[in-house]
């Protein structure tokens, strides 16, 4: 029998194949759990010393299979699995009567914890001794190993939800399409699944009822997951997948009448600089200054973080690149900066705010990003997250301004910021629309709950209101410039009502650079304006986003 | 006991890769080697063929380790095993 599980699509799609469970997270132990009943200290050692012996073995079984930097990192895991120290110390909490899985959970914990207080390259290997931690313990108990799981055929990957850990390791010739029971369209699924083009469905509640080997069609389109798939179902997929193929982005964004729509990417480093130049970014929309902090225990020195920057202003000559200030806080906390026990971390302080409670890291970074500058020919704005009044804008602008940055702006992600965009772009000189905040602030629904996915996505009305308002702002303010920096900008539908209310570049992902391009050229600016009312109008996301797609016939063309 | 002495020659010190090299040669060794900084205590000492000692031992490019054995081949044994510490197997 056909089962139907809907869902939110938040990535293009149809594909029909098979589904492997992603496996639940181990649960730590008890703390010292006793012995099992009836076991004595020598069967649960050779209990334990068996299960590291398997989990080293199929280990190096992974690694005879994979290839360069992903083989060395797996033959060094397979050894933590067998590391006789690491048993040994074990076994001595067995001995004393523990059981084995408090033993290991223990042992590697300490390992853990003094890998990560010798900092840097060390400290990230402490995850990599507790995974092996939780694969031990999963083998004792007899259960699935963590993390994605391992087959040689591609897969549908079926989820409650995924972690940036996870996300890490997938790999993208092996998965066909990711399906979560939760999650949002901001969630970390949705955001790696567009960023390696794959077809996903969010928010999907049921399909936690999908097992391993189940046949099943997954719609990113419609938002669709549906089993046992019949003839209607193969046509789509086939469709899909014989979809003309995308033309590469030329480098220059622009409607049919030649209406020019600036194209820019999203990065986090210089790598990813350099590949989002390959694909003909035109310069970058957001660079995201706080993956040179994550993971650091203290503020970055001004020579690193000049490097840093440097490394991405290197890849746009003569371009424009927009440094989005640290913006630590919420789903990105920083020791140094961030309060962990705020209750509600996304309304706490965080962004801008964090130069109230720790003033001088702002000032430091302004003065790196300008001397960056000054040693490249990438032209620099830069931009403080988490505004929401005028005078904050006003302040931020001064400090830019006081480092010798010429153009200072702002992030609209805070409702009350593009209510009042008019004021604030009279005291500094551009904003960015984050609608992935923006959506959360305005619907107050938690970016990560897939409870509230219906809420939390982009087509909103009253977040592309907000949009409205704040180009309008800049109307008044005599025409500077708004872009947008939110997942929003990479869907080419939506682009296309960004363009209409009156955004002036976009910036995204630099897979979504093809897709949004080709679109865009198929329309032209009056009817960019007669979709985006439609989309003002609708009573729902879902009918904003059906009423404007019936309008757009080259999304199908493309398979979009 | 045979004990010999080296300066580690990996630029990015005894770390992952390096050290997974070494592990798995001690791992093989005839006799049960041990390693530890320079000027640290005997008792102190850690086993070669643990990875996760290794890594914990914190040893940077440059770092002079003391490696020991006992037993026949002992010589031997610290010989080969000190050269694959002096060499620098991130720049293969």
């Amino acid at each position: 029998m056909s089962q139907k599980f809907t869902g939110v699509g938040v990535s293009a799609g149809r594909v029909i194949g098979s589904v492997r469970r992603m496996p639940d997270p181990i649960l730590p132990p008890a703390d010292g759990a006793p012995l099992p009943a009836g076991s004595s200290a020598e069967a649960e050692s050779l209990r334990l010393a068996e299960a590291t012996q398997a989990v080293a073995a199929q280990l190096k079984e992974r690694a005879a299979q994979a290839t360069g930097d992903a083989q060395a990192v797996l033959k060094a895991t397979a050894l933590m699995a067998s590391d006789r120290t690491l048993l040994k110390s074990a076994t001595r909490l067995v001995a004393s009567g523990t059981c084995a899985e408090s033993a290991i959970w223990e042992a590697a914990d300490a390992v853990a914890t003094q890998l990560s207080a010798l900092g840097g390259y060390m400290a990230e290997r402490a995850g990599d001794v507790l995974d092996v931690r939780s694969r031990i313990v999963a083998e004792l108990r007899g259960v699935p190993a963590p993390g994605i799981p391992d087959s040689d055929q591609p897969f549908i990957l079926a989820a409650v939800d995924l972690a940036p850990a996870d996300t890490a390791t997938l790999d993208p010739a092996k998965v066909l399409a990711l399906v979560t029971s939760d999650g949002g369209p901001q969630s970390h699924t949705a955001i790696i699944a567009r960023s390696l083009g794959l077809p996903a469905i969010v928010a999907a509640a049921g399909t936690t009822a999908l097992a391993d080997g189940d046949h099943v069609f997954v719609d990113g389109i419609d938002g669709l997951v549906i089993t046992g798939p019949g003839e209607a179902e193969e046509h789509l997929a086939a469709t899909y997948a014989n979809r003309e193929a995308l033309p590469e982005f030329s480098g220059t964004g622009q409607l049919r009448d030649g209406h020019r729509v600036p194209l820019l990417s999203n990065v986090g480093s210089g790598d990813d600089a350099q590949l989002a130049a390959a694909a003909g970014a035109e310069g970058v929309g957001l660079l995201r200054t706080e993956f040179c902090f994550l993971g650091k225990d203290k503020e970055p020195s001004h020579d690193e973080q000049v490097a840093a920057y440097g490394a991405v202003f290197a890849a746009f000559p003569g371009r424009k690149v927009v440094v989005r200030t640290l913006d630590a806080g919420a789903d990105k906390p920083l020791p140094f900066l961030t309060d962990a026990s705020e209750p509600n971390p996304a309304l706490g302080v965080r962004g801008y705010r964090t130069d109230l409670s720790s003033p001088g890291v702002l000032e430091r970074q302004l003065q790196a990003i300008a001397q960056a500058a000054g040693e490249h020919q990438a032209e620099i704005w830069v931009m403080a997250p988490m505004i929401s009044t005028a005078s904050e804008a006003q302040e931020f602008a001064q400090l830019a301004k006081a480092a010798g940055l010429a153009t200072a702006g702002t992030m609209i992600e805070v409702p009350s910021a593009a209510v009042l965009a008019g004021q604030i772009l009279q005291r500094c000189d551009f904003v960015s629309i984050g609608t992935n905040d923006l959506t959360q602030y305005t619907m107050a629904a938690d970016r990560q709950l897939g409870a509230l996915a219906e809420l939390n996505d982009p087509w909103q009305p009253a977040v592309l209101h907000l949009v409205a308002a704040t180009a309008a702002g800049a109307q008044a303010a005599g025409g500077k410039p708004v872009g947008v920096c939110g997942e929003a900008a990479a869907d080419p539908a939506l682009a296309v009502v960004l363009v209409g209310l009156g955004v002036d570049t976009l910036s995204m992902n630099k897979r979504a650079l093809a897709p949004v391009a080709a679109v865009l050229r198929t329309v032209d600016l009056p009817t960019a304006q007669r979709l985006s009312q439609l989309a003002l109008d609708a009573e729902s996301a879902e009918a904003a986003r059906t009423a404007v797609r019936a309008q757009l016939g080259e999304l199908d063309r493309f398979g979009l | 006991m045979a004990e010999r002495t080296a300066i580690i020659g990996s630029r990015v010190g005894l770390h992952a890769r390096p050290a997974a090299i070494f592990a798995e040669a001690a791992a093989e060794a005839p006799v049960e080697v041990t390693i530890a900084l320079q000027g640290e205590p005997v008792d102190e000492a850690l086993d070669a063929s643990s990875i996760l000692s290794l890594m914990g031992l914190g040893a940077e490019y440059g770092t002079t380790v003391v490696l020991r054995a006992e037993g026949e081949g002992a010589e031997a044994a610290l010989e080969q095993l000190a050269a694959i510490l002096e060499t620098d197997h991130d720049a293969e």
